[in-house]
């Protein structure tokens, strides 16, 4: 009886033992799953989530506290591929976070721009060059879209223009074959 | 000079009607000069160039209008001389129909070439012959566009064992290679030679269908009077069968060396290079007679009562040379290349450009439009047919699902766009059509995430910088409060008591010092007026001395009175 008992309690501690320096062992730094949510969100900063950025957004949903279809800018197909990591159900984009539009880039009226700096401050990927009193421009190929400066601007000098196809950026189409109507036979 | 030559063989491949006689009856004609010549900068597969004129400019023929721009690209040449009319956005020759930065020229029809020299790169570095090519806009003729310097590179182990000269042309309708090696064969093997040199290849193996005769019987002529020239039998002319795609250049490295170039690996891992006679051709041009391109052997080809083969200069427009061939009144298309793989134009007013091997007129009759496509009955056929050995079922499915993780699992990227799939399919399905599909939403991907990655990176970087100047604000205030309260502390001690310090005692020092020296001083200095006196004048002291203490005397009583 009390051999059974020690060689059980034996056994315990060095299991115990073993999974504790396993832990340690293979400690993983931070949460993988934060990392895989935040490569699949668009990185636009934009808030339209209701959180600080993708990052905040993408520990939000690890934990379970937002839902997977706040992010307008990853549109269904970034909610399709959120829903297949985690093994949730898709479910069409949350219309109080706002709608999926095409990508655009923040064009800044340079005349009427003052200089006041404040859409620097504003832009989460510091995609707007200027300085006090001097015009600002935006760096079109960072900015992300998010439209985070439009409203600091005291002169609305900042305007959303929708990126052109260009010969780099088009792609073929889905290939769809055009069905006409049968001809009519005469009866 | 029939050496045996043991070929090998690709798996797939189909036998379509070759129609190429109509286009081989008359020699290379010269296109007659358009009334303006629109020249896009974007001509080959890298960067687009950076233009060098401006509207206004009066250009020379063969002037570098576009300069190579980035480690892929390749110049662009005025392609005769005249006025730069304008440098704007011109509708492309590419299916999408999209606009791109031409050059407009307005030709003065004197020809005026610039300056012409051959190029001696025996007596320069590859590098130096790699830039010059590259800006003699040297690319791949063959329809790859490839610009042709990155490729003259024998790699690393410094020697090839084999160039091969691709002469196959196995797109049906497209007699461009054929012609040009019937009649400037010579000059083509010119062109390899020097190829041969730069790579260090052993030999040189010239692939081409056997169903182009004539072009075999010239280029062995010129084969055996170069071999003799140079005393070895470097060259060889080897007639390959007709299959098509033969002139795919995996393919036709397969069928001449039997080396299969695999996934991932390029042919000069291998040692063999591959490329087009027309490109030898161009090399020739550029370095034995300094001429940079600025033309090609332009097939048109299809519903014209007059098919013919003409040598056109970049920016004539495509109507041009159709309307020289006696077009049918049912056409109503313009695909530049063949009918396997050509692309539709957006209009017939687009310009020949590097890529155009062919012109390819077409009607409903000609090319009737396909059946409705039919479910994919997983037959097989699109598998056998595969001359790279891909299982084009799988890459559809994947496709049209768009499931394009997978397509790319099953090597996707290996495609070449042959359409054999497609034209054995018994379905009718536009397989290539969903090939081009999937992999332009690849690349879209992967543009979109690299995008991501920078925003995201960029946007850590300014939380780390925005928590980084908050610290060292904080660091800063702290810092002052410090040194502000230790000044407040050491004044109010200062006023409690003094502080002797270093300084002080110096001074103290000092002082004494001073003093000690103005006593020596004192005691130093005698009362000089008190020596060398007359004795009449010391009885005169003495008696003063005497008064004064008489008086001293009778004042005693006072002075004590006073203490």
């Amino acid at each position: 009886m009390l051999a059974a008992i020690l060689v059980m309690a034996l056994g315990a501690v060095l299991l115990g033992a073993a999974l504790g320096y396993a832990a340690a062992r293979f400690r993983v730094e931070g949460d993988p799953l934060v990392e895989k949510i935040d490569a699949i969100l668009p990185q636009t900063q934009c808030g339209q989530c209701g959180f600080a950025g993708c990052k905040p957004y993408a520990r939000a949903i690890a934990k379970g506290e937002a839902e997977i279809n706040q992010c307008p800018p990853g549109g269904d197909e970034g909610i399709h591929k959120l829903a297949d990591l985690l093994g949730r159900d898709f479910k069409s984009l949350s219309a109080e976070h706002g709608i999926e539009k095409p990508k655009s880039v923040a064009i800044i009226d340079e005349q009427a721009c003052i200089g006041c700096t404040l859409c620097i401050q504003a832009c989460p990927v510091d995609a707007i060059v200027g300085a006090a009193k001097q015009m600002h421009t935006v760096i079109a190929r960072q900015c992300t879209g998010c439209e985070l400066c439009l409203p600091p601007c005291p002169v609305n000098c900042i305007s959303m223009q929708p990126i052109a196809e260009s010969a780099e950026t088009w792609k073929w189409k889905y290939p769809a074959y055009r069905i006409n109507p049968a001809p009519r036979e005469a009866a | 000079m029939t050496v045996l030559q043991r070929l090998f063989s690709f798996n797939g491949g189909v036998k379509p009607a070759y129609n190429k006689e109509a286009s081989t009856g008359l020699p290379i004609a010269m296109a007659p000069m358009p009334a303006q010549l629109v020249i896009p900068l974007h001509q080959s597969i890298g960067g687009t160039p950076r233009p060098l004129v401006a509207a206004g400019e009066y250009v020379l023929k063969g002037q570098r209008i576009g300069g190579a721009d980035g480690d892929v690209s390749s110049a662009v040449h005025a392609s005769t001389s005249g006025t730069v009319v304008a440098v704007e956005m011109r509708l492309m020759p590419h299916t999408s129909g999209l606009s791109a930065r031409c050059v407009v020229i307005q030709p003065d029809g004197r020809e005026e070439w610039i300056p012409r020299q051959p190029f001696d790169y025996r007596g320069a570095t590859p590098e130096q012959t790699r830039d010059y090519l590259r800006d003699a806009g040297v690319v791949g003729l063959g329809g790859a566009v490839f610009p042709s310097y990155l490729k003259i590179n024998p790699g690393k182990s410094g020697k090839l064992d084999t160039l091969v000269l691709n002469g196959a042309e196995c797109e049906p309708f497209i007699t461009c290679d054929d012609v040009l090696m019937r009649e400037r064969a010579a000059s083509i093997l010119k062109g390899a030679l020097i190829m041969r040199e730069m790579l260090g290849a052993a030999r040189v193996l010239i692939g081409i269908e056997d169903n182009k005769p004539q072009a075999i019987a010239a280029m062995e002529a010129a084969a055996r009077a170069a071999n003799e020239e140079a005393g070895h039998p470097a060259m060889q002319v080897v007639a390959v069968p007709t299959r098509y795609p033969a002139g795919g250049a995996k393919q036709l490295i397969r069928v001449l060396t039997g080396i299969e170039v695999p996934h991932g690996k390029r042919s000069t891992d291998y040692g063999v290079q591959c490329f087009n006679v027309a490109t030898a051709y161009a090399i020739y041009e550029a370095i034995a007679l300094g001429q940079p391109l600025i033309s090609r052997i332009v097939t048109v080809a299809g519903n014209v009562a007059r098919a013919r083969n003409y040598e056109v200069l970049f920016g004539t427009p495509m109507r041009d040379l159709v309307d020289l061939c006696d077009p049918r009144p049912d056409s109503d298309r313009v695909i530049m290349g063949g009918p396997m793989m050509g692309l539709l134009m957006p209009a017939d007013s687009v310009p020949v450009v590097k890529a155009a091997n062919c012109v390819l007129v077409g009607s409903p009759k000609l090319f009737p439009a396909p059946p409705p496509e039919m479910p994919c009955i997983r037959c097989g056929e699109c598998a056998k047919a595969c001359p790279a050995d891909l299982q084009p079922f799988e890459l559809y499915w994947f496709s049209r699902a768009r499931i394009f993780g997978k397509a790319q699992e099953y090597h996707l990227f290996d495609c070449i766009e042959c359409g054999c799939c497609a034209y054995v399919c018994p379905s009718h399905i536009p397989l290539v059509d969903y090939y081009r599909f999937a992999k332009s939403e690849i690349w879209a991907r992967e543009t979109q995430k690299e995008a991501a990655d920078v925003a995201r990176e960029r946007y850590e970087f300014r939380l780390l910088r925005e928590e980084r100047d908050k610290q060292e604000k904080a660091a800063k205030l702290a810092a002052r409060t410090v040194a502000a309260r230790a000044t407040a502390a050491a004044a109010l001690a200062a006023a409690e008591k003094p502080v002797i310090t270093a300084a002080d005692v110096a001074k103290k020092a000092l002082i004494t010092a001073a003093l000690e020296r103005a006593r020596a001083q004192k005691a130093g200095v005698r009362q000089e007026n008190t020596g060398n006196l007359t004795p009449g004048q010391q009885a005169e002291i003495a008696a003063i001395e005497a008064r004064r203490a008489e008086i001293r005397e009778m004042a005693k009583p006072h002075l004590r009175q006073d203490d």
